[in-house]
């Protein structure tokens, strides 16, 4: 039996987090196909058909599917699902919002957000905000299965040539209506994807004082984070939060700018390569994690890091 | 308008979460439990919606061991009218309890189920969807705000790109965000009337819900320690360590 990805996209592109979830969905079973549910999304099924790791593309194309509705996407899930051992997403909200209808349709217990492929029934996956990690076994028939996508690579994107396979609709809900998606431009990097994240948090204490850590994002190309105080207070828009219930961010750097280091927080970034933590409060638990902890005053220190990067000659894209 | 609240009884969100030696699970003896934080969220908005007079009762269901009984009282302290308990003993998974709450449902006959998006132990987002895929309503995830209507909610959703607004035709089920209000604390004169307020106990296996868990615990274990960081001096020292020891920029 093959597994089945279900592709995140929005009609043009495929996003990111679907290629770090092809990567694990390859790892569970090497027949790898991709469900395209979209509108007019002839160009990603191109894309998709591409990724080398994809064997075969399975685009249903039709317009009730210009904007994502679990209840529509799952109704089409449905009527593919017999073939497949697995069905698989990203455990982003597209994906968390997604597999559970899926999952409950098929009378599935779903395994949520793993971080690790054991075996193809076997899984590792955080619980308690990542202060505890669970290998666990599924003894369904069939699997149901969400990615944390920051614990997978990206698959590599060029040089397959599946084929794309189109196949039927599914019936349309009456009972639920998009009515708009206010999504924020930013010609920043993604903060799921971004090399370097710097993060405020209340010691910010304003929506206007976060400008000092845009200045030096802006330096290093780096994403802008938040703990969930700061996004809580106002200072800053909910897409931003890191944490338990907010994203989950593997960068290489990852900068908390006056943030305490919340148990919440900390299971959103702790898996981070460097972490450095500017904070007053010596005893600030976010120490604990930082492998280079600076004890100061962020409104003094902030302008005087983007001082010091200033004077480097050359700084990492 | 009828509404029903799911709420689950956890670990304190404040609690450093122990693993017990042999591997079989976290470690809960005399370890502080409250109910589930996005749960509060859920109660609250039903209190509010209530007093708004769009609503006439609000009732508080859980499910799991006898002390779970807690989360519900707490429920009835804050506002809710009466409770359910469906007692059912060791560990539950989602699907099971979206089966149970589906039976509670129909018993019932709520307009609206409101329970928490995520709980803060086995972190599976999983219930909410899963009750609606049973009962074929719509579903309205991750909400961080709810506007009621006559047939309909509107619902506005926090996602990875913002913030997405989607309208839901009643009955149907809101997973709620913590950002959606701000708990109110119960009062003592109101956790005094809550005592008085009934809660009915229901047994999961009379209900006819198959509970055994489809999904093996092999092992559960503390996550690899970051090593010890050190502390820096000043912030050319740390632009320095980043460059030309850690070599991130």
């Amino acid at each position: 039996m093959s597994v089945l990805l279900i592709a995140e996209h929005n009609n043009k592109e495929v996003k990111p987090f679907t290629l770090n979830a092809i990567t694990a969905s390859s790892q569970i079973d090497q027949d790898l196909h991709v469900l395209l549910i979209g509108s007019k999304a002839d160009d990603v099924a191109k894309s998709l058909s591409e990724i080398p790791l994809v064997k075969k593309v399975l685009h249903i194309d039709h317009e009730i599917y210009e904007n994502y509705i679990a209840e529509n996407y799952t109704a089409a899930i449905l009527k593919h699902a017999d073939k497949y051992s697995h069905i698989i997403c990203s455990a982003n909200t597209f994906g968390k919002n997604l597999m559970p209808r899926v999952a409950a349709l098929l009378d599935i217990s779903q395994v949520s957000d793993i971080i690790k492929v054991i075996s193809p029934d076997t899984f590792l996956r955080p619980i308690y905000a990542g202060n505890a990690f669970a290998t666990v076994k599924s003894n369904d028939e069939k699997k149901c299965v969400t990615i944390r996508p920051t614990s997978f690579e990206a698959a590599e994107t060029t040089g397959g040539s599946a084929e794309i396979e189109k196949i039927d609709a599914a019936d349309q809900t009456e009972n639920t209506k998009f009515i708009n998606r206010e999504e924020i431009k930013s010609d920043r990097p993604e903060l799921g994807t971004a090399r370097i994240v710097i993060s405020g948090g209340r010691g910010l204490q304003s929506g206007e004082n976060f400008k000092l850590i845009t200045d030096v994002a802006d330096k290093l190309n780096a994403a802008i984070g938040a703990s969930r105080a700061a996004v809580d207070a106002g200072y800053i828009t909910n897409e931003h939060q890191v944490g338990q219930t907010g994203k989950v961010v593997v960068p290489d750097l990852y900068i908390a700018v006056g943030i305490s280091g919340a148990i919440q927080h900390l299971a959103g970034m702790k898996e981070s390569k460097v972490i450095v933590a500017i904070n007053k409060d010596g005893e600030a638990p976010i120490f604990s994690v930082a492998d280079y902890g600076l004890e100061a005053d962020l409104f003094e220190a902030l302008p005087q890091f983007l001082e010091e990067l200033n004077k480097l000659n050359t700084i990492q894209k | 308008m009828k509404i029903l609240v799911a709420v689950k009884r956890v670990i304190d969100y404040n609690v450093q979460i122990r693993v017990k030696e042999d591997g079989s699970g976290v470690v809960t003896d005399n370890v502080k439990m409250s109910t589930n934080p996005p749960d509060d969220n859920a109660i609250e908005e039903a209190v509010k919606i209530k007093e708004s007079g769009k609503a006439t009762e609000i009732i508080a269901v859980t499910v799991g061991e006898e002390k779970a009984q807690e989360t519900v009282r707490k429920a009835l302290a804050v506002g809710a009218d009466r409770g359910i308990h469906v007692k059912v003993d060791g560990n539950i998974e989602p699907l099971a309890v979206s089966k149970i709450l589906k039976k509670i449902v129909e018993k019932e006959n709520p307009d609206l189920v409101f329970m928490g998006k995520q709980a803060i132990d086995d972190d599976c987002n999983q219930t909410g969807q899963m009750l609606a895929a049973h009962l074929n309503w719509p579903q309205a995830t991750f909400a961080s705000k709810i506007e009621v209507n006559d047939k309909s909610l509107q619902v506005t959703r926090e996602v990875d790109e913002g913030l997405e607004t989607i309208e839901v035709n009643t009955p149907a089920i809101v997973t709620c965000d913590l950002r959606l209000n701000e708990p109110r604390y119960a009062s003592l004169p109101n956790i005094m009337k809550a005592k008085k307020k009934p809660i009915e106990q229901i047994n999961a296996s009379d209900l006819g819900v198959d509970t055994n868990p489809r999904i093996e615990h092999i092992k559960i274990e503390e996550p690899p320690k970051r090593k010890a960081g050190i502390k820096v001096a000043s912030v050319e020292e740390l632009v320095q360590k980043l460059k030309n020891e850690a070599k991130v920029i």
